[in-house]
């Protein structure tokens, strides 16, 4: 209690020690992680809420047989490669080369609006082949429910994804943007890829 | 995209009459708050926004308490008939007789709003808004605006939820917990009362969510100089853990929501098996089942009662050390057994499954799991109790009902036990023993843990301090009307007494219902109480004795700023030189060390 007291300035600065970030980011960076955290954990109830209802159900469908898988994969390619594209953009930004990151952040709208247009078709073919939120041509109902609704919550994330990269691009244009601000779009959009690639193996493949 | 670095300037200048002579000129040089609007409503200031959030628990909280008083009435003279409540409440009431479904409509609003609209505001978004800033020396959250959002977000969530009872079919009557296939069938019984009840738990799920990213980044971020995690107050710790909880538990509730919202608009199965019959007719609905619903609700539920029931614990430490003039004690034990805490509250949640039909293996898993959190959180108990070793007690109201909190851990924590193991819980499931038990601890807690933190910052915030005598009386009424009610629910458990009913005569055998009078009679007793309380923070806010910067002379950074705080705390951030409770310390001239003491050279 009574030990030597160290005035504030003689103080050693620590990493945890206050008035400093202790990770080394801005607040609006650790927000966005955290939120992050809040949307993934959303995506496992939905995930192991699926495979609660799988593993009670009887019979389940093949997806082979119900999903043009090659279109599927494709559908993945593209949303993964626009990670790629994502990060070349957020490198670019961080180096002030605007214009390539403009370039990229736009590629990278381009790769999710292909994705979004599959899954819009997706659920089109299965629609007219039957299925509804109550109803599944393959079998037991919460199949075509646990679909529509997970690829929906999902293409919502893109969706919003899209317009998000859409107003970073017109900042990159203006000369607003920083590379601080593309990366923390960038996090959310790598986001939603990372959803897909469990949603991907989960619901389509196993 | 917000692209700026963390700005830590102001964003408004202080309210004129706040503001310190000695203000910087350019500060008024923005362009302020001025009108009623701006200040009083839509303002970003954190402490406005806590007041907001505060009162508008407090305003939920009437509703809240009126109906239990409705229910108590139901219990304790169950054949009588009310012909004034018939004219009061024509929705409720016919030729006086309450009506069976709204009696299940008010334990079910009772519930679901003291829980998630008094509770969660008061205690985590209400103080948590106020103190966060003030004790880790911010000069306001991470980002004002979202806080500002998250408050009005949450409005339109509290409208919903008291318009549901206007509606056709009456509120949502299938508990607070909205278990399917009650929750989830029209056909059932729940109306249209209950796809509001959902409609309005998302706008309140997405406000707690913005609120806890805004504590967790302020908390980790703000922090002024000096105030490393080992010297944040045990209130800045439990407030981190029940965001923390929170931003992890709560999207398997939306996730919950969503799909029942599913199952009762888009007549999907989720949580609805095959051949389901009701009125004689079975239903089209199939291959879901209502047990995933209790695993993702619980999931959060559990958790729950953290998120509520440690904030109250960290303000108790708070005013234990103020009240008692020494350091809490066992800090960092404390500190690492609410992590322990919290993080085996996320896992134990099915003891509230044992007779669900859940796999008895898992019975046995969560039993021990449930059992396990008895060991750290005894130490947070033990450290309560011992704070007050040795201790020179001011006996205060906040310090009465910090002591009155430590005695509802004991009785509530206790009647745990014997619910978290399967063995016992299979006789007291779903009885007034569950009933008892939570209320002392989403109750009593909780309750002692806001009036403490109102009666010992309220200074802080309106920089009165409030009347001494109606405190003592307010606190007795309450702990004698609370702890008798609430402990008489136990015994009634006991004999076997099951919640939900709404004629407690039903059980012909039984001999409770002078029981059930005495309880009504108590918590009659605990709501006049509340009355007064009321009394209290209305004449103390326009009539109370001007406070001083520290009244209490306590060392938390709160208190070295001015009563009422100006709209940016400091002007300049304080620095901090040391732990959060050196109360007693030989060469304090006062007797005690602030944590932001600026110390003298040499």
């Amino acid at each position: 209690m009574t030990s030597a007291v160290l005035s504030p300035a003689e103080q050693p600065r620590a990493d945890w020690g206050g008035g400093v970030s202790p990770f080394g980011v801005s607040w609006q960076k650790l927000m966005m992680w955290f939120f992050l955290v809040t949307d993934a954990l959303l995506f496992a109830g939905f995930l192991v809420s699926y495979a609660f209802v799988r593993l009670a159900a009887e019979t389940w469908p093949k997806q082979t047989d119900v999903f043009p898988m090659v279109k599927i994969a494709a559908m993945t390619f593209i949303l993964i490669t626009s990670s790629a594209t994502m990060a070349t953009a957020v490198g670019a930004a961080h180096r002030k080369d605007l214009r390539r990151a403009m370039i990229f952040v736009l590629l990278t709208a381009i790769g999710g609006a292909l994705f979004l247009a599959g899954q819009v078709t997706e659920w089109a073919t299965l629609i007219a082949e039957g299925a509804r939120l109550t109803q599944n041509p393959w079998g037991p109902p919460p199949f075509a429910a646990f679909f529509f609704m997970m690829t929906g919550f999902h293409g919502t994330h893109v969706l919003i994804g899209v317009i998000l990269l859409g107003i970073v691009t017109v900042r990159l244009a203006r000369g607003k943007a920083t590379g601080h601000g593309v990366e923390i779009a960038g996090l959310y959009w790598h986001f939603v890829d990372v959803v897909w690639c469990f949603i991907f193996p989960l619901f389509y493949l196993l | 995209m917000t692209t700026s670095p963390a700005p830590q300037a102001p964003r408004f200048p202080a309210p004129g009459h706040a503001a310190p002579a000695h203000a910087p000129a350019e500060v008024h040089a923005h362009h302020g708050p001025q009108s009623f609007w701006t200040r009083y409503v839509f303002s970003t200031d954190h402490k406005t926004i806590a007041k907001q959030y505060l009162f508008t628990a407090a305003f939920m909280s009437i509703f809240a308490v009126g109906w239990s008083m409705l229910i108590r009435l139901q219990l304790a003279y169950p054949h009588n008939t009310w012909p004034i409540l018939s004219s009061l409440f024509p929705g409720l009431y016919q030729d006086g007789v309450l009506l069976p479904e709204r009696y299940l409509s008010l334990t079910t609003m009772h519930g679901t709003v003291m829980v998630f609209f008094v509770i969660s505001l008061a205690l985590v978004s209400g103080f948590g808004n106020f103190i966060i800033p003030l004790q880790v020396g911010a000069h306001d959250m991470a980002y004002p605006f979202l806080n500002a959002l998250s408050y009005w977000t949450i409005v339109p969530a509290c409208l919903l939820m008291m318009v549901s009872f206007f509606v056709p079919d009456g509120a949502a009557s299938a508990g607070w917990t909205a278990y399917p296939p009650l929750s989830a069938l029209a056909e059932a019984g729940s109306g249209l009362g209950q796809t509001i009840w959902l409609l309005a738990m998302a706008p309140f799920i997405a406000s707690f969510t913005m609120g806890g990213l805004n504590f967790v980044a302020t908390i980790l971020n703000m922090r002024t100089r000096g105030m490393s995690l080992m010297r944040m107050p045990l209130t800045i710790w439990t407030l981190f853990y029940a965001s923390v909880l929170g931003i992890l538990t709560f999207p398997a509730l939306t996730a919950a929501a969503i799909m029942l919202l599913l199952d009762r608009l888009g007549g999907t199965s989720f949580f609805l098996p095959a051949g389901l019959i009701v009125s004689g007719q079975v239903l089209p609905h199939q291959g879901g089942t209502p047990l995933l619903f209790q695993h993702l609700f619980w999931f959060l539920g559990h958790p729950e009662v953290y998120v509520l029931a440690l904030p109250a614990i960290g303000i108790a430490f708070d005013v234990l050390a103020a009240f008692g003039r020494r350091p809490s004690f066992g800090y960092r034990n404390t500190v690492w057994s609410i992590l322990a805490v919290s993080a085996l509250g996320m896992i134990a949640w099915g003891h509230h499954m044992f007779t669900s039909g859940m796999n008895p293996y898992l019975g046995e898993y969560f039993s021990i799991v449930t059992v396990l959190i008895t060991l750290p959180f005894s130490v947070i108990a033990i450290n309560l109790v011992a704070s007050l070793w040795r201790a020179e007690i001011r006996l205060h109201t906040p310090m009465l009902f910090a002591l009155g909190l430590i005695a509802a851990i004991g009785v509530g924590g206790l009647g745990g036990l014997w619910l978290g193991t399967a063995t016992s819980d299979m006789y007291l499931q779903d009885s007034y023993f569950v009933v008892g038990h939570f209320h002392f601890m989403i109750g009593v807690v909780t309750g002692f843990g806001i009036f403490a933190g109102t009666y010992y910052w309220f200074p802080k915030m309106f920089g009165r301090m409030m009347n001494e005598t109606l405190g003592r009386v307010h606190f007795w009424l309450t702990t004698l009307g609370t702890f008798a009610a609430f402990m008489g629910m136990h015994f009634l458990g006991m004999g076997g007494y099951l919640r939900r009913i709404y004629d407690p005569t039903t059980y012909r055998y039984a001999q409770h219902q002078p029981l059930n009078v005495f309880i009504s009679y108590a918590l009659l007793l605990a709501a006049l109480g509340q009355v007064l309380f009321a009394v209290n923070l209305f004449w103390s806010l326009f009539r109370g004795k001007r406070a001083g910067a520290n009244p209490w002379d306590a060392t938390t950074l709160e208190w070295t700023t001015e009563s009422p705080a100006g709209h940016n705390n400091w002007e300049t951030l304080p620095t901090v030189s040391r732990g959060p409770y050196e109360y007693r310390t030989d060469n304090a001239p006062a007797g005690f060390h602030p944590q932001g003491e600026v110390e003298a050279a040499g």
